[in-house]
C-alpha cells in the first residue's frame, strides 16, 4: 500500500473486469476509497471483495452507464458513503468489429451509447459533484482508444465512438480549465490489450482464421502491430490512470496518455 | 532504496537547472542513482548536492551535449561507475526567440544542434549502452515541447528542432521495439514552464515586440493555458518518473503533453 492517491474518493465504471477493475485494485493500492460500477453485479462484488481483503475501502454499484437517472444514483450514492468525489475513471465499454459497409444503424447507435454517451454523463456528473469540493478540484480519465486517434477498417462505429471520446475530452478540460474550477480532463489511449473484452475478439479470429490456440492468434495477429511485440495488460493502463488521478499530473488536462507499444507511433 | 525506480542508474542532461534539475532530483529521491550533466559546472554540482542532501546518490559530468566524443565518454563513465545505464532523459535544450525573418543561419544551426542532434546522439548511445541491460532494457526520455507539436511565430528555429525531437523519438521507439530490445523512448511536451529558459524567452520577447512589461507578458503566457497558471518544474519531473518507471512498460513512441490544456484548443 502506497499513498499516491490518498484520502481520495474514485468511482470506476466497467471495474468488474478488465482495465476497469485493475484501475480500481491500483487506486485503492494507492489509497483511494473506491466505488466500483457495473452491469456485471457478481464481478463487480468481487472486486469490492478482492480491494477489501487486501484492507482497502470499496462499494459496488450497479449501473447502466447509459442511463442518466442512474448516474445521478450513482454519484449520490458515492457522495452519501464518502462524502465527496475526486476521481472517476469512464472506462465502462463496448466493442463489436465491423467494417462501414457492415454496420447496422442499431449497432452504431448501441456503441455511441456505452462508448461516448457514457462518457458524456460521467464528465457532467462528475463535474457536478467535483465543483462541491472545497477547494473545487478532481481528476476526470475517460478512456478512448489508439482506435480514438487512428483508424481501422474493421471496427467503424468503435473507431467514431472513441474518437468522440477524446475530442469530448479536450471541450470539457476547456471548460473546466476556463471555469477556474481546477477538475483536470483528460483521455488515456491503450493499444489492444487482454481483457475480457478483447478475449471475445481473440476467439472469433481463431475461430475464423483457423488458429491452434490464442497464443498463435496473439502473436500472429495483434504483437506484430504494436512495435513493442506484444499486446498490453490491464495494469500498464491502471499505472497511467493512477498517474492522472494523483496531483503529480495536476499541469495535465486534456491530453492524450498512449498506452500503445507504440502503434500509433507509425 | 526503495522508490518507483530503485536500483535503476540514470543520465540527466541540462539538469543543472529547471526541468532537468527537478527530474534528476526527482528521480533520485525515487531511488535512481543519476548523473547530473550540463554545460553549467558550480550549477550542476549543486543538483548534486542537493540530491546527496536528501540522502541520494548522484555525480556531475560537464558535457556539451552537441560533442559526440563527449556522449561516449559520459556513458562510458556512467558503466564505469554505477555498472549501468537505465534511463536518459535528454533535457539539455536552448532557445533563442527569432520569426523565421529574423533568424540568422547561426541560429538555426544553434538550436538544431543543441536541441535535435545532441538527443539523436545521447539516444544513439544510449541504446548501445541498455542494450548490455538484457531483458530489462531502458527508458529514454527526450524533453521536446508543445513547440514541436504546434507553431509559434517568435520561435521558428526553436520549432524545427523540437518537430525534429519529437519525430526522431518515434523513429527510435520504432526501431528499439522492433530490434526487440525492451528499451522505450517517448517525448515529453511542457507547455510554458518558470525555468530559467523560460525566463530567456520572455526577455527575447519583450525585446522582440518593443514592450518592457514583463508582469502582462507572464499573464499573458498563464492565460494561455486553460488551466489558469503556468507549469512548475515538478509538473514535468513528474511524467519523466512515470515514464522512466517500468510502470510504463507498456509506452512507447508516445507523447507525453504536460501543458495545463495549451493543445487541446
Amino acid at each position: 500500500m502506497s499513498d499516491r492517491v490518498s484520502g481520495k474518493v474514485a468511482i470506476v465504471t466497467g471495474a468488474a473486469s478488465g482495465i476497469g477493475r485493475m484501475s480500481a485494485i491500483r487506486l485503492a493500492q494507492e489509497g483511494a476509497n473506491l466505488a466500483i460500477t457495473d452491469l456485471n453485479v457478481i464481478d463487480g462484488q468481487s472486486a469490492v471483495q478482492e480491494i477489501v481483503d487486501a484492507g482497502g475501502e470499496a462499494i459496488f454499484v450497479e449501473h447502466d452507464v447509459t442511463n442518466e437517472d442512474r448516474w445521478k444514483a450513482v454519484i449520490a450514492a458515492v457522495l452519501e458513503r464518502f462524502g465527496r468525489l475526486d476521481v472517476i475513471v469512464n472506462c465502462a465499454g463496448i466493442s463489436i468489429s465491423h467494417s462501414v459497409e457492415d454496420t447496422p444503424l442499431d449497432e452504431w447507435n448501441q456503441i455511441m451509447s456505452v462508448n461516448a454517451d457514457s462518457v458524456f454523463l460521467g464528465t457532467k456528473y462528475a463535474i457536478e459533484a467535483m465543483k462541491r469540493n472545497d477547494p473545487v478540484g478532481g481528476s476526470i480519465i475517460n478512456i478512448s482508444s489508439a482506435y480514438g486517434i487512428i483508424g481501422e477498417a474493421l471496427n467503424a462505429a468503435y473507431c467514431a465512438s472513441k474518437g468522440a471520446v477524446m475530442n469530448f475530452t479536450k471541450s470539457a478540460a476547456l471548460h473546466c480549465g476556463k471555469s477556474g474550477y481546477n477538475i483536470r480532463v483528460n483521455s488515456v489511449h491503450p493499444g489492444v490489450v487482454r481483457t475480457p473484452m478483447t478475449e471475445v475478439e481473440i476467439n472469433e479470429l481463431v475461430e475464423l482464421k483457423g488458429y491452434d490456440s490464442v497464443e498463435e492468434a496473439l502473436e500472429k495477429e495483434w504483437a506484430p502491430t504494436h512495435p513493442i511485440g506484444r499486446i498490453g495488460d490491464p495494469i500498464d493502463v491502471a499505472n497511467g490512470i493512477v498517474y492522472l488521478a494523483s496531483d503529480e499530473s495536476s499541469f495535465m488536462t486534456g491530453a492524450e496518455l498512449v498506452i500503445d507499444g507504440g502503434m500509433v507511433a507509425q | 532504496m526503495s522508490g518507483r525506480v530503485a536500483g535503476k542508474v540514470a543520465i540527466v542532461t541540462g539538469a543543472a537547472s529547471g526541468i532537468g534539475r527537478a527530474s534528476a532530483m526527482m528521480l533520485a529521491r525515487e531511488g535512481a542513482k543519476v548523473v547530473v550533466t550540463d554545460l553549467a559546472e558550480p550549477t550542476g554540482q549543486a543538483t548534486v548536492d542537493a540530491i546527496t542532501a536528501e540522502g541520494g546518490e548522484a555525480v556531475f559530468l560537464h558535457q556539451d551535449v552537441t560533442d559526440e566524443k563527449r556522449w561516449k565518454e559520459i556513458v562510458s563513465e556512467t558503466l564505469n561507475r554505477f555498472g549501468r545505464l537505465d534511463i536518459l532523459h535528454n533535457n539539455a535544450g536552448v532557445q533563442k526567440s527569432k520569426t523565421v525573418e529574423e533568424a540568422t543561419l547561426a541560429d538555426w544551426h544553434f538550436h538544431m544542434r543543441a536541441n535535435a542532434l545532441g538527443m539523436f546522439l545521447g539516444t544513439r548511445e544510449a541504446i548501445g549502452a541498455m542494450k548490455k541491460n538484457g531483458a530489462a532494457g531502458g527508458s529514454i526520455i527526450n524533453t521536446v515541447s508543445t513547440y514541436g507539436i504546434v507553431g509559434e511565430e517568435f520561435n521558428a528555429p526553436y520549432c524545427a528542432s523540437k518537430g525534429a525531437a519529437r519525430n526522431f523519438t518515434k523513429a527510435a521507439a520504432l526501431h528499439c521495439g522492433k530490434a526487440g530490445y525492451n528499451i522505450r523512448v517517448n517525448a515529453v511536451h511542457p507547455g510554458a514552464v518558470v525555468t530559467p529558459l523560460a525566463e530567456q524567452e520572455l526577455f527575447d520577447t519583450l525585446v522582440l515586440t518593443g514592450s518592457d512589461d514583463a508582469d502582462a507578458l507572464w499573464d499573458d503566457w498563464r492565460d494561455e493555458h486553460p488551466i489558469g497558471r503556468l507549469g512548475q518544474p515538478d509538473d514535468i519531473a513528474y511524467g519523466v518518473l512515470y515514464l522512466a518507471s517500468d510502470e510504463a512498460s507498456f509506452v512507447t513512441g508516445a507523447d507525453l503533453v504536460i501543458d495545463g490544456g495549451y493543445l487541446a484548443q
